[in-house]
């Protein structure tokens, strides 16, 4: 199993991220925004979290146009299986491969804590480890993460089990952090071969650190 | 000649700045605001003097980049 992980001027989770692959078993590489390809080995390809390009115009906006993106839409379309995390998420909105947009948090801060998430389609290989309506905690770190739809999108989310992850309390009711539609935290797309979400499940792989919830979730990957 | 880019978040799509930026004017007494929108400006500072290609050009990199189509709505001013 091979993981290779997207680096731009700016990303800060690459080295978290290979860090939890690694300890779950994984082969990774870091693959340099100016590269024009891809390993050729790569069974998952994650678009890590940071600040791709200082964030500037829109989050995820310049990073969508780095030579490597090429290569990214062509793994994508071609079936290759994709994961964004937090700005990994946003660039893939920018790029188009997952539908939607991330905008300010709707009262403007930046927000970092842990927070229940509520498990809502498991038929995809990223949460088949999971159960359905199972709440789990992950950090969330974000100030561009109130996720935006228009309602025929919404409905073509919901028709295909393409919504993943709401952010919801310990019981499973609604606590939205960000002002998201219908507190969504996470999608696919009609694929599901393409995951996004805001919440760092790399973060979140140690319960001394407060959590190891997000180990089943990328566990999910190596097991496809 | 210049381009002046106007990117404003579309009509529905709720703006959360703008709403804070509403409520600050209300606490400074300025009562008569009935909405806020804020949005950015992008000035372009174009090598061309053919303004149909101009706004070609322009529009194409709104498309592209400038604005996010999906929550956003662009106006293009040019002056020469």
């Amino acid at each position: 199993m091979k993981v290779s992980i997207l680096q731009f001027p700016g990303t800060n989770c690459e080295y978290d991220t290979q860090h939890a692959f690694e300890a779950l078993g994984a082969k990774t590489e870091i693959v340099w925004h100016k590269s024009e390809s891809i390993p050729e080995d790569t069974n998952l390809l994650v678009v890590a979290g940071g600040f791709s390009y200082g964030d500037y115009l829109r989050s995820g906006a310049i990073a969508k146009f780095s030579p490597v993106m090429k290569a990214v839409i062509e793994y994508a379309n071609n079936g290759g299986k994709v994961l964004g995390i937090c700005n990994g998420f946003q660039v893939l909105t920018e790029a188009r491969l997952l539908p939607g947009a991330l905008k300010r948090n709707e009262h403007l801060h930046f927000i970092s804590k842990h927070h229940n998430l509520k498990v809502v389609n498991n038929d995809n290989i990223f949460l088949e480890k999971l159960s359905k309506d199972e709440i789990i905690n992950i950090p969330i770190a974000h100030h561009d993460g109130n996720y935006y739809i228009d309602q025929d999108g919404l409905k073509d989310l919901y028709a295909n089990n393409q919504v993943l992850l709401t952010y919801s309390d310990e019981n499973g009711d609604v606590l939205n952090p960000n002002g998201s539609v219908d507190s969504i935290a996470g999608i696919c797309n009609k694929e599901k071969n393409v995951f996004g979400l805001m919440p760092h499940p790399e973060r979140a792989m140690e319960a001394l650190l407060g959590s190891d919830d997000g180990v089943k979730m990328l566990q999910g990957f190596l097991s496809a | 000649m210049k381009a002046i880019v106007n990117v404003s978040l579309k009509a529905g799509v709720l703006d959360s700045q703008g709403k804070a930026v509403h409520h600050a004017l209300n606490s400074l007494h300025f009562k008569n605001v009935s909405d806020v929108r804020v949005g950015k400006q992008i000035i372009l500072q174009l090598d061309t003097t053919d303004e149909v290609q101009a706004r070609e050009d322009v529009t194409k990199m709104c498309e592209e980049i400038l604005a996010n189509t999906v929550i956003e709505d662009y106006e293009i001013e040019l002056v020469k």
